[in-house]
């Protein structure tokens, strides 16, 4: 192989590779702070790309209405939850947080919607409505388990994609779509060709790594995070809301996941079915950062990028299987220097 | 005991429907879907609810059955009743691959592991050229008797359902055995399972060859039924269903895997048929509605819908009590035993820069009572952490009757004799406390995990049962034999834990703070107990903070401060010791 086409694999896969580390990074977040392993991150990302694909080719996305349904539905357990006890400023609160906002979001997307709108309204809106999927799923789906064991908020998860994914069909089709770039333009390097979405994508992820980075060390929330991963009745006892550290886990996945679908769309063709597998090479890049590091997490999906990108151009046909398969290397190595600690379990 | 009843007649109603005059043909191919996802879940139950071993990859082992026998039916044109045990060792041999690498990885490693082979593996059924790639393979034979060929759903139901209750039959003697139980105690953690010498890194590969094994033997059912396999069945998406057809049932329990299976096909089928009537519409309205529906059910039911059923039924009067008289076979001792038991030698433990335990050295003779006191944080449970083999010693010795110990795995230190009780009470909560008391006997026990299935291990498994029976009424539990373990006081449990460790017939017992939450007419009988141990030629070594229960029962006293020894002597003597009372008040004005 010459260096110009080595240099090229290298380069798409780091592309790729900053995308997983995204992905990775949310779906540490959320298991660290929820315990859920978050099988729905595949769908925010296509559901973040093809609303902003199909709000920059003027459609109105589906996924506007969804989480108008899904906050009707948040501000109906709001409700029940606290049927014993209600007053009007919580039920005020609920209503401006669950109705009112994705009504007023719905309301702008279906003026937008009608006129093209430029680029950064799309991505803005598009943001906005998978946010607040994110938000809503939470507090219907998975709040109401928060108590029970790893494996049923698992399959509950299961349960959420395989919603949402037959719900992305219903809003996008079959077909598959591409969005404008983001940013447009390109320069040349020696040999190689940076496009200004490529760019893009290093400048986002670089800023995401950084800006996760301040938020857990420097702010209050970041440590009621970190908190609540370490010790969720500890967190409670400290008077940290665990269910708001929850929250804002999800929606910082969901914003994440929408980001990086964002990014991508214009570099590939996105299908309402494509998230899943994006989002499990994300998870490959966790499982290697061991569920827990974010920094190890964010190399490890460099690397799965790059792997992936040099087997797709040796052994296309396998190159799902290389990926996968360069699991069970570091499985055990991490059996290897598994330390024998007791889990407690349940 | 189960009783065989329930099964008996559900056997029988099976195997009457398919002569229900009218039955549409139609539910009797759903009726083999549900067996064959049944087979699969049921061993999920074993792997994921009752051991502990959450596993995404099941589908991939179905393939592997599946895929075994088409090769060979079609390609080498092999009987396929020859191929049934070539899938079954295809399916287990893999498993002891997978295995080994992954049944070791803690925790959420696991779950996710399985699901990286499991997607790895799926996408290597759809490229290998010998497996058809996506196309797969079609014109695999029928299964035969004779000249009668299981051509039709309706023929091949029986085949699917003798499959899935001699399983279900298989499965629940397992784990009502002594290999069972070192199973059900996985889940658990493996400290305590490990200290009465279960290995358990075999146990999880036995589970997770178990499994295999089952979902082999359902692909193999279903490459005869469908007479053609491709990968699409085989994939992630597979593999995780079966694990929710199990967390919907009810993951620990055998029969929470059919009534699971059951509950999910039927749901998809009607959910396919009808829903487009209610709804016309494009695409998976289905898959949205079955989604918001597992959900749903999850919230309702957290723990699945099986025991959520079985919670109706009159609550069943406690189990037989074991015949007594059956004597288990001592464990063999060295010969002579008088001298020194144990030995610690400078024994020191450093966690990074924390010195836990600094060159600590004291010994138990046979027939003594020997107490570690010192404040929290002295080293005391490290210390027995080293001698039972949990943490192994950064320089020093540990000798047992003269023979070095130090690097000697837990499993090693119960054989010699030593048996243990922890600080922190780890029994298994939803076994019984007689069940929790024989996993002490475990190593006094022979049967293996093929004579449990065939319920060739009733004569070794009623002494084992006799004496934890024996032990437990020692301890004055006896009415609380048959009560679940998680059910009792802290107190009892402790008191259980002691009877567990008596269950290994031991020379020397280490109690880490038998006493604490037990009341004083308690305290007064454990230490009559204790006595009574030692008079008849047992050691105790105590770990305990209750000054008058230590003063009046241990023969002698070793106080740790800091993970130092600071003195050593009868009662009489530490009581006045000026190091002791300044460790424990402070300076003295």
């Amino acid at each position: 192989m010459n260096t110009t086409i080595m240099l090229f694999l290298v380069q798409d896969g780091i592309t790729n590779g900053a995308i997983y580390a995204l992905l990775g990074l949310a779906l540490v977040l959320v298991f660290a702070v929820t315990r859920v392993i978050l099988i729905p991150q595949g769908e925010f990302v296509t559901y973040g790309a093809l609303t902003y694909a199909s709000l920059a080719a003027g459609q109105m996305p589906g996924t506007a209405k969804l989480a108008l349904a899904l906050g009707i539905g948040a501000f109906a357990f709001d409700l029940f939850v606290a049927r014993k006890a209600l007053h009007g400023r919580l039920i005020l609160r609920s209503v401006l947080a669950n109705v009112v906002l994705p009504a007023i979001v719905l309301a702008l997307t279906i003026y937008f919607a009608a006129q093209k709108p430029p680029v950064a309204i799309c991505i803005a809106l598009s943001l906005v409505i998978v946010a607040m999927i994110g938000l809503y799923l939470y507090r219907i789906a998975f709040q109401p388990l928060a108590h029970t064991s790893v494996l049923v908020l698992l399959i509950a998860s299961v349960g959420v994609h395989l919603a949402l994914q037959g719900l992305g069909l219903l809003f996008f089709g079959a077909e598959g779509q591409r969005g404008p770039a983001v940013l447009s333009g390109a320069f040349t390097a020696g040999a190689l060709r940076f496009t200004g979405q490529s760019i893009t994508v290093y400048a986002i992820t670089v800023a995401f790594i950084v800006g996760l980075w301040l938020f857990f060390g420097l702010t209050l929330y970041g440590k009621a995070l970190r908190a609540t991963a370490v010790n969720r009745l500890g967190a409670r006892l400290a008077g940290i809301r665990t269910t708001l550290s929850g929250q804002i886990a999800f929606l910082l996945a969901s914003v994440i996941g929408a980001l990086s679908g964002i990014m991508i769309v214009p570099i590939t063709t996105l299908y309402y079915d494509s998230g899943f597998l994006i989002g499990l090479k994300g998870f490959v890049a966790a499982i290697i950062g061991g569920l827990v590091s974010y920094p190890l997490t964010a190399v490890a999906a460099l690397v799965v990028g790059i792997v992936e990108a040099f087997s797709s151009f040796y052994a296309s046909n396998y190159k799902e299987v290389i990926v996968f398969m360069l699991l069970i290397p570091v499985l055990l190595l991490r059996s290897l220097a598994a330390p024998a600690v007791e889990e407690e379990k349940d | 005991m189960q009783s065989r009843l329930p099964i008996l007649i559900f056997a029988l109603v099976m195997a009457a429907i398919p002569f229900v005059p009218g039955m549409p043909p139609f539910w009797i191919v759903l009726l083999d879907n549900i067996g064959l996802a049944a087979l699969v879940a049921m061993g999920l139950v074993l792997l994921t609810g009752v051991g502990g071993l959450t596993s995404f990859g099941q589908a991939a082992f179905v393939g592997f059955g599946a895929y075994t026998t088409a090769v060979l039916s079609t390609a080498y044109g092999l009987s396929p009743w020859l191929t049934l045990p070539l899938s079954l060792l295809v399916s287990g041999s893999l498993a002891v691959l997978l295995g080994l690498i992954t049944v070791r990885l803690s925790g959420h490693y696991l779950p996710l592991g399985t699901l990286a082979w499991g997607l790895g593996l799926f996408y290597l059924f759809s490229k290998l050229e010998f497996l058809g790639r996506n196309d797969g393979i079609s014109a695999i034979p029928p299964l035969s008797v004779g000249t009668f060929k299981m051509l039709s759903p309706g023929s091949i139901y029986y085949a699917i359902w003798v499959a899935v209750i001699l399983s279900a039959v298989l499965t629940m003697n397992l784990l009502d055995s002594r290999t069972g139980r070192a199973i059900r105690a996985l889940r658990r953690g493996h400290v305590a399972a490990e200290a009465f010498g279960v290995h358990t890194p075999r146990a999880k590969l036995l589970v997770f060859i178990h499994a295999a094994v089952l979902a082999g033997l359902s692909g193999w059912l279903y490459a005869h039924l469908q007479r053609a396999v491709n990968p699409t069945p085989f994939g992630a998406q597979a593999g995780i269903e079966y694990l929710f057809i199990a967390v919907v049932g009810g993951a620990g329990y055998v029969w929470g895997g059919v009534l699971g299976a059951a509950i999910v096909v039927v749901l998809k089928e009607v959910l396919q048929s009808y829903l487009p009537l209610i709804l016309p519409g494009s695409g998976q309205v289905e898959t949205i509605v079955f989604g918001i529906m597992l959900v749903a059910l999850l919230q309702l039911a957290p723990g699945g819908v099986w025991p959520w059923l079985m919670s109706f039924l009159p609550e069943r009067t406690g189990g037989r009590k074991p015949d007594t008289s059956l004597k288990l076979e001592s464990r063999a001792r060295a010969s002579g035993q008088s001298g020194i038991l144990l030995q610690v030698d400078k024994a020191r433990k450093q966690f990074g820069g924390l010195v836990a335990v600094n060159n600590v050295s004291f010994e138990v003779q046979a027939r003594e009572i020997v107490a570690l006191i010192g404040p929290n944080g002295a080293g005391k449970s490290t210390t027995f952490n080293l001698i039972t083999g949990v943490l192994s010693a950064t320089s020093g010795s540990i000798s047992v009757l003269g023979n070095k110990v130090d690097k000697a795995p837990p499993q090693e230190i119960v054989k010699l004799g030593i048996s243990r009780t922890f600080q922190h009470v780890k029994l298994v909560p939803d076994m019984t406390v007689l069940e929790n008391v024989a996993i002490g006997a475990h190593l006094r026990g022979h049967s293996g995990p093929i004579a449990s299935m065939l319920r060739l291990d009733r004569a070794d498994e009623a002494r084992l049962l006799a004496e934890a029976a024996r032990q437990i009424e020692r301890v004055g539990l006896a009415d609380q034999m048959h009560q679940l373990a998680g059910s009792l006081s802290l107190g009892q449990q402790r008191i259980v834990e002691i009877a567990r460790a008596l269950c290994v017939d031991p020379m020397l017992l280490l109690l880490d703070e038998p006493a604490a939450g037990l009341r004083h007419m308690e305290k007064q009988r454990l230490a009559t107990l204790l006595r009574e141990l030692r008079d008849g030629g047992m050691s105790v070594l105590l770990v305990e903070h209750d000054m008058g229960f230590v003063m009046n029962l241990a023969d002698r006293i070793v106080v740790l401060d800091f993970g130092t020894k600071i003195a050593e002597g009868t009662p009489a003597t530490i009581k006045t010791n000026p190091e002791v009372i300044k460790a424990y008040l402070g300076v003295a004005a």
